[in-house]
């Protein structure tokens, strides 16, 4: 097939197809952490973050991505957690953020540093 | 600040404190920065306020630090806080006192998840037969070593032979405090005043004569992260958290910081020396640091114990300047002398901020 | 029917406007209030939203006319028996009144802003309620505001948290906050005005026109993120943590003023009063109408009737109609009997 280059080319979706996400992962994060779909997205979490102010850190955007299927990013930027237990405190909704942020590294990066168990 | 708004917190989060015989546990790290500070704790207790404290030899780390660095799955850390439990049990104690502020978080959260769900305890009390043929019971009460000095801290205060005053002029020392994360953020209740103004340090402090000092950025954690420092490359991000905690109370001026966390008192202290060579600024006016104690070797001063028997020269930032604000005698020669008498290695000295 | 006794438990906005409705009936009903004085948390505001009608004057037509109604001040009720269909009503006065039916508009108590510790309430000077400022507006003194420069309006402050265990919207703070918003913007206009909120619940009509003024008109600017962490600067300044949930990042700012929008809670003696007359309560804490769409105003217990902001957080006009409501069903109910 001869590929004519046109100087111009079709634009690529930026658009999140939601319903062609169907995530494994997330089901199994639901079924593990059932608090996870709580949250509200007041983003009290992230404003008291420690990681938060140095990195791409936020729990609020994550929970957000991840029930959207977009976890690439959003779960890396967790690895920055310094499991301080300050999320935990402020959450209104009482999710246990700390927990549920092991337990995402746990479902979404199986060994990288994730155990299985 | 109304200081009468803190006090109503005060007295309306009180914990209960057994008053003695506690089984002791001691924290992986603590030992190998601060070595002296465990062993005077235990002199503390026991030789000035008589006290009964016992520590078995077979204690183990409660796992936390591979816990946190997603080495081990919760349950094993779990089933190892069962094993200390057993040992806490077959050694006829209920109330266990842990040295480790991590290691107070994950024994909290380990009660508070057995509670929630028996079925977990009872997988932990399966595996723990399975593998060592070991059984435990609950403790009556778990509490922080801080929890108990700060329980103890007017006798403390009884017995002081140097307060914590300006020898000078009588004025107190103005201390902050950093109390570790993992005390009071996972469980709130389970800390003397709760997580947002907890007074189990600043009770210390105004116990034994000194004034405590509020500064914004008191509650932000030291940047320790577990996985984030033992990645070296990551270290950066470390002594980020810690150089806003040191700018934040820089202004206040304080004459040196209490901590009850092992890893918060190594990193306040140590990164003050790598910030000192990486932008030349020192937090104790020029060329000095703002020392920090853990409330051991605080309480020791107190209490007249030597400065070198309770391990100071391992701090990286001097401490002579506080031990002579406080009027505290002590001989710069032994300094470097091991408890046998012989010379132990001496560090080599850093040109910007003064170690000794 | 012109025999039959109606005792009204609570005299503000839902007591006093249940009491005329029922006096301009014919019934003469008896009026308990607990307080020295008519008009429950009317008599704390300043102005009421959307209007920004002075709260005095509302009630002012509230209590021009009582003649005809038994009115009472510093008569809290202690109990309520039943004997058949007689309730026996006993007051720390010391008088037990005889009714037929018994209207309860207890009304509300606002959060306890302290409980939120990580805010600050009650530490920090520059830290005050919603309560706080309105007395500043009605009075024109505070001792900590001062040319502030930095205001903050903090929403949902013991509402939507579960940490506090309440779960639910208080309704009406979102309101209150813009309509307090434009007015501290009036008195200080070099002043910068943030509303920190979860979500806007402009629902009301003429709210949105509130909400559209106070950005065009008054500038006020609006951060959606909670704030969830307040400490004391050198200067005693405020150092506020929130995030930008629309920005996706974390903000941190300085402010003079932070003011602690205080939510709709039920009164300490809901549970006392539900237990003493059988009762239910709903899972927030306020009393459950028998039915939720048409006996909104009747409570599990014959004879005893509910109004205002006892069944939960309510406007002014809303409480007002539930006050006419009840009396009518009132009648209806003391007609059948």
């Amino acid at each position: 097939m001869i590929i004519t280059d046109f100087g111009y080319c079709l634009a690529p979706s930026n658009a999140v197809k939601v319903d062609k996400t169907t995530d494994w992962r997330f089901e199994k994060l639901c079924a593990l952490e059932s608090d996870v779909l709580k949250c509200i997205g007041c983003g009290s979490c992230t404003a008291v973050c420690s990681a938060g102010h140095f990195s791409q850190m936020n729990l609020r955007q994550c929970i957000l991505s991840l029930s959207r299927g977009q976890w690439e990013k959003s779960v890396r930027s967790l690895s920055r957690c310094m499991l301080c237990g300050k999320c935990l405190m402020v959450c209104p909704r009482g999710i246990n953020t700390r927990h549920l942020i092991l337990s995402i590294c746990r479902i979404y990066c199986p060994g990288e540093g994730g155990s299985n168990a | 600040m109304k200081f009468s708004g803190i006090q109503k917190i005060w007295s309306e989060w009180e914990k209960e404190i057994p008053d003695d015989h506690w089984f002791y546990v001691r924290s992986c790290i603590r030992q190998n920065f601060f070595p002296a500070s465990e062993r005077r704790y235990l002199d503390i207790v026991r030789g000035n306020l008589g006290r009964d404290i016992f520590e078995h030899p077979e204690h183990t780390t409660c796992g936390g630090i591979a816990y946190h660095n997603e080495c081990i799955p919760q349950l094993t850390q779990m089933t190892i806080v069962g094993r200390q439990f057993s040992i806490m049990t077959e050694s006829g104690y209920s109330n266990y006192v842990c040295s480790c502020v991590t290691s107070f978080g994950l024994y909290c959260e380990a009660l508070n998840t057995w509670k929630e769900h028996p079925e977990i305890e009872a997988m932990v009390r399966e595996k723990l037969w399975e593998s060592c043929h070991r059984e435990f019971e609950i403790p009556k009460s778990l509490v922080h070593a801080s929890d108990l000095i700060y329980h103890l801290r007017h006798e403390i205060g009884a017995k002081a032979v140097h307060k914590l005053t300006n020898a000078n002029t009588g004025e107190p020392l103005r201390v902050v405090d950093h109390v570790g994360c993992h005390y009071a953020k996972m469980f709130p209740t389970k800390g003397v005043g709760g997580a947002e103004y907890p007074h189990v340090l600043s009770g210390m402090v105004e116990a034994w004569g000194g004034e405590s000092i509020d500064y914004p950025e008191r509650r932000h954690c030291c940047g320790y992260g577990f996985r984030q420092y033992h990645i070296k490359e990551n270290r950066g991000y470390c002594v980020s958290n810690t150089h806003k905690k040191l700018e934040s109370m820089e202004p206040y001026h304080p004459d040196f910081i209490i901590t009850n966390c092992p890893g918060c008192a190594y990193f306040l202290d140590r990164w003050q020396y790598v910030i000192a060579h990486q932008t030349r600024h020192t937090y104790g006016g020029p060329g000095q640091g703002i020392p920090v104690l853990t409330f051991e070797e605080a309480a020791g001063l107190v209490l007249g114990y030597d400065p070198w028997d309770l391990g100071l020269q391992m701090h990286q930032v001097a401490v002579e300047p506080l031990l002579d604000k406080m009027g505290v005698p002590y001989d710069p020669a032994k300094k470097y002398l091991g408890t046998n008498g012989k010379a132990i290695p001496r560090p080599e000295l850093p040109s910007i901020i003064r170690c000794c | 029917m012109i025999n039959k006794n109606i005792v009204i438990v609570g005299g503000g906005p839902a007591g006093l406007e249940a009491a005329r409705t029922l006096r301009n009936a014919g019934l003469t009903p008896i009026l308990l209030e607990g307080s020295d004085r008519l008009g429950g948390h009317l008599l704390e505001w300043d102005s009421l939203f959307p209007s920004n009608q002075k709260a005095s004057e509302v009630l002012e037509s509230l209590t021009a006319d009582l003649e005809g109604i038994k009115w009472f001040t510093n008569s809290k009720v202690e109990e309520i028996s039943r004997i058949k269909d007689i309730y026996l009503v006993r007051t720390s006065s010391g008088y037990t009144f005889q009714a037929n039916a018994v209207l309860l508009t207890t009304g509300f108590s606002l959060f306890n802003a302290t409980l939120k510790q990580e805010l600050g309430y009650g530490i920090y000077d520059r830290v005050i309620t919603n309560a706080d400022m309105e007395r500043y507006f009605a009075t024109g003194e505070h001792p900590c505001i001062h040319e502030p420069k930095t205001i903050g309006f903090v929403h949902c402050v013991g509402s939507r948290d579960e940490k506090i265990c309440n779960r639910a919207c208080s309704k009406v703070c979102c309101a209150t906050a813009i309509k307090q918003a434009c007015h501290i913007k009036e008195k200080f206009p070099l002043a910068q005005v943030y509303c920190f909120y979860m979500d806007l619940r402009m629902f009301g009509r003429g709210w949105e026109d509130m909400y559209y003024n106070a950005q065009t008109k008054y500038g006020i600017r609006f951060v959606r993120g909670r704030v969830c962490e307040v400490s004391e600067g050198m200067d005693a300044t405020l150092n506020i943590k929130a995030e930008d949930t629309l920005l996706g990042k974390p903000i941190r700012m300085k402010m003079d003023l932070l003011v602690l929008m205080s939510g709709i809670r039920p009164r300490k003696d809901t549970e006392d009063i539900a237990s003493n007359l059988h009762i239910e309560l709903g899972t927030d804490g306020f009393y459950s109408p028998r039915d939720p769409f048409i006996r909104t105003n009747e409570s599990s217990n014959e004879g005893i009737f509910l109004a205002g902001t006892c069944t939960g957080p309510a406007t002014l006009p809303e409480t007002f109609s539930s006050a006419r409501s009840a009396a009518a069903r009132i009648i209806e109910y003391l007609e059948s009997k």
